[in-house]
């Protein structure tokens, strides 16, 4: 089925993240969130009261508490009252409500942000709590063994080898030496095996962070920046949660949702994907259809910089920022969620010449 | 007062604990009764294929499904990662190999783990069998590991009617997560200045409002709170309930009254109890000052100070 167009041009017109790190004991979430949410709205000359529609993604178990997300408001300025809405997800999924509240012609800018403070607990098993919980969760199988056993798939498959691996991760983190927010830069040894297949540099660091877009529509976006970044289409596709009936050296979510967002009609530029562990860069540039002529996360990716429930919005925010500064024309974004690329988010977006 | 320098970051412990209580449906009921009795049980979908683990929807079809099969409690492992370093709660103490382990008489693969002595003795197709776990109770953790080998005894995957003695028709799977929580600049100040039984509140630089507990931003104007202001000790109840009912584990005598308590000089009322006077002659407007007990970490109560009442005007834009 052909893509349908939006029905409202709309693009990402500015982008701020923190810059990423270990630990932010000094920092409540609001606090780490909020120069970011500064910085956006500075960029664009906005102040919360001209937001038409404001969105966040965030999780309460990295948090440890329930309802998180409410404290972090507070950095948003909710009076005079504010039209808001929260993800239980990376801010990706945020965007893409804020793109549809939009497209409705309920707003005509928003405000989205993601933030995850990750030091404070474990976040290998934290994330075992999204797995099902009557035949997975109570093994607590680690994010990082999980996504080791898709490592092993690949390898069986042929697809790839330890030694390409490295490569990817070795790409990665010399990306991020021009990359001022990253947390891993330059070159690292890979470590010993975390999980076997997967060392220590096939996995993302462990990172508190916070990022924020803007998003406006027609000749609003034109009078906020001057090289916007269109959202040509954009979807999003889940998998069956159950690991034994994928087929984990593929992502036909990520594929379908590529396609649906119109990225295979014209060759990308740039391609900013949200892969946490460096096999599933493999399993997306095939699913992705992404050539060598394409640059893949020239920011260094989530291998260099992972705060959780952020990181996706990101690679939506890294992408528009090189459409922004003229670098790229047309570039893929892709935000994935879940064990193994389970749920898969995919945007196209382009700058006008 | 306003101060500068930052206090030291607190740091404490947080555990997160629940045992979720689910119930199951009638293929999950089957399946893990079935791991109590040493039986495998599948399900089958309209093309044919049996998941194991079974659900009760085609994942590809969503249609129902219900058929029942038993398989075998030998398979084929399909994928593997060692681990060499468990994790608490994971099925071995000691290293072993995440697998995915399709069961003779299956189609798709069931997560668990592998018993084996080193990495190099696993690898993608190799045959393994189930060791069950001594006592079983109707979970996945039935199933204590997989280990090399072939059954012990003859299995023949077939039909299977999904009845069982006394079935499982609920699973408590508990959850631990551990924290260290840091409060934040902001709200390390509230508590180091408590220590001291100094009130201290954040001023907003924009509206100028003084928050307390400060949490590092005004919600108002959206801007971080930098200048620290110390607030009361007194204060006036702007509004209060009258509390009929024993909360357990409180031992407090009821009924009591909650107030809401606009310290001088505070930008909005804080919670507390009120005590040092009969309930029911507790007033808007009453004047109040804290009460601390001793080695408490955040005033007890709070009891009239014996002011004359405070003027509505005073107080009614924090109410």
């Amino acid at each position: 089925m052909a893509p349908t167009p939006p029905a409202r041009d709309v693009a990402i017109v500015a982008f701020a993240q923190s810059d990423h790190r270990r630990r932010t004991d000094e920092l409540s979430e609001v606090e780490l969130l909020m120069p970011v949410l500064h910085q956006v709205l500075d960029a664009t000359g906005l102040k919360t009261s001209d937001i038409g529609f404001t969105c966040s993604g965030s999780s309460d178990y990295l948090a440890g508490r329930a309802f998180s997300f409410t404290m972090a408001l507070d950095g948003v300025g909710a009076w005079p009252p504010i039209s808001e809405s929260h993800v239980e997800m990376d801010g990706a999924w945020a965007l893409y409500e804020a793109w549809v509240k939009i497209l409705t012609g309920e707003a005509d800018t928003a405000l989205v942000y993601g933030y995850g403070k990750s030091s404070p607990g474990e976040v290998r098993d934290v994330l075992t709590r999204q797995l099902d919980p009557y035949y997975v969760a109570p093994l607590w199988p680690d994010s990082v063994a999980l996504a080791a056993l898709q490592a092993q798939s690949l390898i069986d498959a042929g697809d790839t080898d330890e030694a390409a691996l490295a490569a990817v991760a070795a790409r990665s983190r010399d990306s991020a030496t021009a990359n001022p927010h990253a947390q891993v830069r330059g070159s690292r040894p890979q470590g010993d095996y975390l999980v076997r297949p997967l060392r220590t540099g096939d996995c993302p660091p462990v990172g508190d962070g916070a990022a924020a877009v803007i998003l406006a529509a027609g000749d609003r976006a034109r009078d906020l920046c001057a090289r916007p970044a269109w959202i040509r289409g954009m979807d999003h596709r889940i998998e069956a949660h159950s690991l034994g009936v994928r087929d984990l050296t593929d992502s036909p979510s990520a594929r379908m949702a590529a396609e649906r967002a119109g990225a295979f009609e014209r060759p990308v530029d740039t391609a900013e994907l949200h892969a946490p562990f460096s096999a599933q860069e493999v399993v997306l540039r095939k699913a992705l259809r992404l050539g060598d002529d394409v640059t893949v996360n020239p920011s260094g990716g989530v291998l260099a910089a992972n705060p959780v429930m952020a990181a996706g919005l990101i690679r939506l925010g890294e992408a528009a920022a090189r459409i922004h500064r003229g670098e790229s024309d047309r570039a893929l974004a892709h935000a994935t969620s879940g064990p193994c690329l389970q749920q898969n988010l995919v945007a196209v977006l382009e700058g006008e010449s | 007062m306003t101060s500068s320098a930052a206090p030291e970051v607190l740091r404490a412990p947080l555990v997160v604990e629940f045992p979720f209580t689910r119930s199951l449906g009638p293929v999950q009921s089957a399946f893990l009764t079935g791991l109590r009795e040493r039986t495998v049980l599948g399900v089958r979908t309209g093309d044919g294929r049996v998941l194991v683990p079974p659900v009760e929807y085609d994942p590809v079809t969503a249609e129902e499904i219900r058929e029942l099969v038993e398989v075998a409690p030998t398979g084929t492992v399909t994928t593997w990662a060692w681990n060499p370093t468990p994790r608490r709660d994971q099925p071995l103490g000691r290293p072993f190999a995440w697998v995915l382990v399709r069961l003779d008489g299956a189609d798709t693969a069931l997560l668990h783990v592998l018993d084996a002595p080193g990495p190099e003795a696993v690898r993608t197709g190799m045959r393994v069998r189930i060791r069950w776990a001594g006592e079983r109770t109707g979970a996945i953790t039935d199933i204590a590991c997989f280990e090399p080998g072939e059954a012990e005894e003859d299995h023949q995957p077939g039909p299977h009617s999904g009845r069982f003695e006394d079935l499982v028709t609920g699973i408590v799977a508990p959850a631990r997560l551990d924290y260290t929580y840091s409060p934040g600049r902001a709200q390390s100040a509230y508590i180091s200045g408590l220590s001291a039984r100094k009130t201290v509140g954040e001023r907003c630089p924009s509206c100028q409002k003084v928050y307390v507990p400060p949490r590092g931003a005004c919600p108002t104007c959206g801007l971080a709170t930098q200048e620290r202001v110390e607030v009361g000790p007194a204060g006036t109840v702007t509004t209060y309930c009258i509390v009929n009912i024993k909360a357990k584990n409180l031992d407090i005598e009821v009924p009591y009254v909650y107030a809401h308590i606009a310290l001088d000089g505070a930008g909005l009322a804080l919670h507390g109890r009120i005590g040092g006077i009969p309930y029911d002659q507790v007033r808007m407007g009453l004047r109040v000052e804290p009460v601390w007990s001793e080695g408490g970490r955040y005033p007890d109560h709070y009891r009239p100070t014996g002011e004359p009442d405070a003027d509505y005007d005073t107080y009614k834009e924090l109410i």
